[in-house]
């Protein structure tokens, strides 16, 4: 058995099933969410697929390309999208850089 | 999406898919012969508490021949220019007279590319005389830029009042390219700017000019309105095109569209997908319901996909000649498991979402 199957993302809502108020708490929720509001769903879906991403969850990079091609949201500003994702990544990584520089002026210098 | 490039019909490549006891096989294998997904009929005694059955005639849908100048990959009727089955005038004869005779309100003309048919205008301008509220005509654009005998068809179209429906998989040249064929997207671009010319898609014309849109790959459409304003914005800022309403439709899992799934390891994926959008909402408003397809060879059929897979309709009486308005009153539709392509999401009709 492999720790992802493609096949489970087809069974994402039958953790309802164990936890019935809090799964569909969850659901409704997650589906509010994706409704169009101060953004359109196809901003929403490309912000998903950039968390997907810096997430590295497989399932939501497969729910996300598709949600995002069913949109008519072209290769590129998917490929984009997980720039953006790349960059805060990376930024956030570096930006604790500080963190090590702070500690090194106080205990060497 | 790694895709082989698609330049001859399955009849002409000889393919085993080319065969619709085949075609009808696979669909009914795999997730549906193990019981692991319910079967198309199931879902619909389920849901309609009983069969699918006609309920009147409102839209006619002539297929006037397999003979296309594109050979798209996805093309659900095998259409190419390798094909050359074309409906004659005397079959168009009894179709007039059904359009005399009946009720129907919309005779609804495909192809292949119906223009390429020789007896087409003919067959339009009879239909017009015999006072058919409107008359589509699926057009696939590039027809109108093909050869110098079709560059008066946006001319036509208007004089005639015809609505025109043409297909548009994306309003990128990369996408549109890749389905349909090279060159094919700046072609369309020129047809569209034709069709505007004349008045097709203008504000405040009547000429009534409708893209289709049907996905690239083995994914369902979005939402069909957020699709519409995509596409007007994109066509209209970068050409200047302007339509009336886009059709979003689904792709049925048939002939070339089939081929390429298997192909591409995405037919299983691509039926859970179909099946698990069942709409019910959807199922009371399939196409099947009011339409009547009618062959090249003037054979009847509950709909374009089941005329692709030679399932004619529940009757002795299977020809335009013996057609009668008994007919489209509550008899049985046929279906397989391709069916779930109507009934997905918004669920999709020759008209769009119809949901
Ligand atoms: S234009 Fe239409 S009929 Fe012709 S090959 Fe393409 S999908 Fe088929
Ligand atoms: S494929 Fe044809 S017969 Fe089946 S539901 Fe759709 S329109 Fe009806």
């Amino acid at each position: 058995m492999s720790y992802y199957d493609p096949k489970d993302l087809r069974k994402f809502g039958r953790i309802t099933e164990w936890s019935e108020s809090l799964g569909e708490k969850f659901f409704d929720y997650y589906n509010s969410v994706f409704k169009d509001g101060a953004l359109t769903p196809r901003e929403k879906s490309l912000i998903a697929l950039a968390v997907a991403h810096t997430e590295m969850c497989p399932y939501c990079i497969d729910a996300y390309t598709k949600d995002g091609l069913e949109r008519g949201i072209t290769k590129e500003e998917m490929m984009e999208a997980v720039h953006v994702g790349a960059a805060i990544k990376s930024g956030a990584t570096l930006v604790h850089g500080v963190m090590m520089m702070n500690k090194v002026n106080k205990l060497d210098s | 999406m790694s895709q082989t490039k698609v330049l001859q019909s399955l009849h002409k490549r000889q393919s085993p898919l080319a065969q619709t006891e085949r075609q009808l096989k696979i669909l009914e294998d795999g997730i549906f012969a193990n019981g692991d997904a319910p079967k198309f009929g199931h879902k619909i005694q389920q849901s309609l508490g009983g069969p699918l059955k006609t309920v009147n005639l409102d839209i006619l849908q002539v297929n006037l021949g397999y003979m296309c100048n594109q050979v798209c990959a996805h093309c659900h009727v095998d259409a190419g220019p390798d094909r050359k089955e074309i409906m004659t005038k005397e079959t168009m004869e009894h179709c007039l007279k059904v359009m005399e005779s009946s009720a129907v309100k919309t005779l609804d003309l495909t192809g292949g590319a119906p223009e390429m048919n020789p007896n087409f205008r003919w067959f339009v301008t009879q239909a017009k005389a015999r006072g058919v509220n409107e008359i589509i005509v699926r057009s696939n654009l590039t027809i109108i830029v093909a050869n110098k005998k079709y560059h008066d068809l946006p001319e036509f179209f208007a004089q005639q009042q015809v609505h025109v429906v043409s297909s548009m998989p994306h309003w990128t040249k990369e996408k549109t390219d890749r389905q349909r064929g090279s060159g094919v997207f700046e072609d369309s671009i020129k047809a569209l700017k034709m069709l505007n010319d004349v008045g097709y898609g203008m504000p405040g014309s009547s000429l009534t000019l409708d893209l289709v849109y049907n996905p690239s790959g083995a994914f369902l459409p979005g939402d069909q309105e957020a699709l519409c304003q995509d596409f007007k914005e994109r066509l209209d800022q970068s050409f200047g095109i302007k339509f009336n309403g886009l059709f979003a439709l689904t792709n049925l899992p048939i002939s070339r569209f089939l081929d390429y799934l298997i192909a591409s390891d995405n037919y299983e994926d691509y039926m859970w997908a179909l099946v698990e959008s069942f709409n019910p909402a959807a199922a009371q408003a399939v196409m099947c319901l009011n339409t009547l397809s009618v062959s090249w060879e003037g054979y009847l059929f509950d709909c374009d996909f089941n005329q692709m897979l030679q399932m004619p309709i529940n009757d002795s009486r299977q020809h335009i000649a013996q057609y009668q308005d008994d007919l489209m009153q509550g008899r049985l539709i046929k279906i397989s498991q391709h069916c779930y392509g109507c009934t997905a999401g918004a669920g999709s009709s020759c008209q769009g979402a119809v949901t």
